[in-house]
């Protein structure tokens, strides 16, 4: 803690317009931080097309008849559990600990990737019976939604594998430690946007 | 955040102080499996007075969100977080006024707009 209280000194006895540029994982980390609010924006955009549409479905299938609520608690646990694992494998990067960093990114690789097998399976079960995206403005909007979530994941991983290859060859230098700090900051996020899906998207299908 | 801060004003070499935010995983790991765990149960039980469980959810998933926020993401009220929280705040009301405002407007039309079959009938006299 006496590191925290001496940055903290020294930000309150430097006036503001002398104290110079933030340090650059701040800058980054802040910029990063507004990727993601602008990234939860376009989430935002299409619940609203979902709740807008989720009554919608021209006779089709509709939410109940598809969702089974056992897989979406598979699926959660998988994502929460992998989003403990990144936390524990950015204190790794941290403390510049390259065994338990492979560690804890391979569990939460493992666990990622998981989690997009269950979403591939229901998809492409939902696909086999009828149920794809034109089938309805409902199942429209679903597979947009849990689709565009999806890819994030999907974007996640492929991010991760990059991260423990520059690990492998760079080492732990700053920029490295720095991307891996805005991975974490990315995985959580999307662990955020999950919550909102299986509240509205699977829970809200059973009311 | 308060990891960076610590890595950031620390000289090289000064011991990280990794346990606390370790702890800070575990405990916000114990609250999102009890909320998670919670909402699924709300939404499938029978105690709850029926019309009353979507506001539960709605609860429950905010709270998770504050949950992971905090214990996750390590968002605070720290001084040196003035900014971020400005941006969540402002991401926040984007977020607020896209749903509700689309809900909202959406419904509105819906209500508004002619019973179908009068539509046919419209169209079929012109």
């Amino acid at each position: 803690m006496s590191a925290t209280e001496q940055a903290l000194a020294t930000a309150d006895s430097v006036p503001l317009s002398l104290r110079g540029p933030a340090p650059k994982r701040v800058v980054a980390g802040y910029g990063f931080w507004l990727f993601l609010l602008s990234d939860i924006v376009i989430f935002a955009a299409l619940f609203a097309a979902y709740a807008v549409l989720s009554g919608e479905s021209a006779s089709g299938p509709t939410a109940a008849d598809l969702f089974d609520k056992k897989h979406v608690l598979i699926e959660t646990a998988c994502l929460l559990a992998s989003s403990v694992t990144c936390g524990f494998g950015s204190l790794a990067v941290l403390s510049g600990d390259r065994n338990s960093t492979y560690f804890w990114m391979s569990i939460t690789f493992i666990l990622g990737a998981a989690f997009l097998s269950l979403e591939v399976s229901e998809f492409s079960h939902m696909l086999s019976i009828g149920a794809g995206p034109s089938r309805s403005a409902f199942l429209s909007a679903f597979f947009t939604l849990v689709g565009t979530h999806g890819l994030h994941v999907t974007m996640g991983l492929c991010w991760l594998i990059v991260m423990l290859l520059q690990v492998a060859t760079l080492g732990f230098q700053p920029m490295v430690s720095r991307r891996f700090f805005c991975f974490g900051l990315f995985w959580h996020a999307l662990d955020i946007v999950w919550i909102g899906v299986f509240t509205i998207v699977y829970l809200g299908a059973h009311l | 955040m308060s990891v960076e801060i610590q890595a950031q004003g620390a000289a090289p070499g000064v011991h990280v102080h990794t346990q606390d935010t370790r702890r800070s995983y575990l405990i916000g790991l114990g609250y999102a499996v009890v909320l998670t765990l919670a909402s699924f149960w709300a939404s499938s039980t029978d105690l709850v007075y029926a019309p009353g469980v979507p506001i539960l959810l709605g609860v429950l998933a905010i709270a998770q969100m504050g949950i992971h926020l905090v214990f996750f993401l390590h968002i605070s009220s720290a001084p040196d977080q003035t900014n971020n929280i400005l941006a969540l705040a402002f991401g926040i009301f984007v977020v607020g006024l896209l749903v509700f405002g689309s809900m909202i407007i959406m419904a509105n039309l819906n209500h508004n707009m002619m019973p179908m079959d009068r539509l046919m009938q419209l169209q079929m006299q012109r």
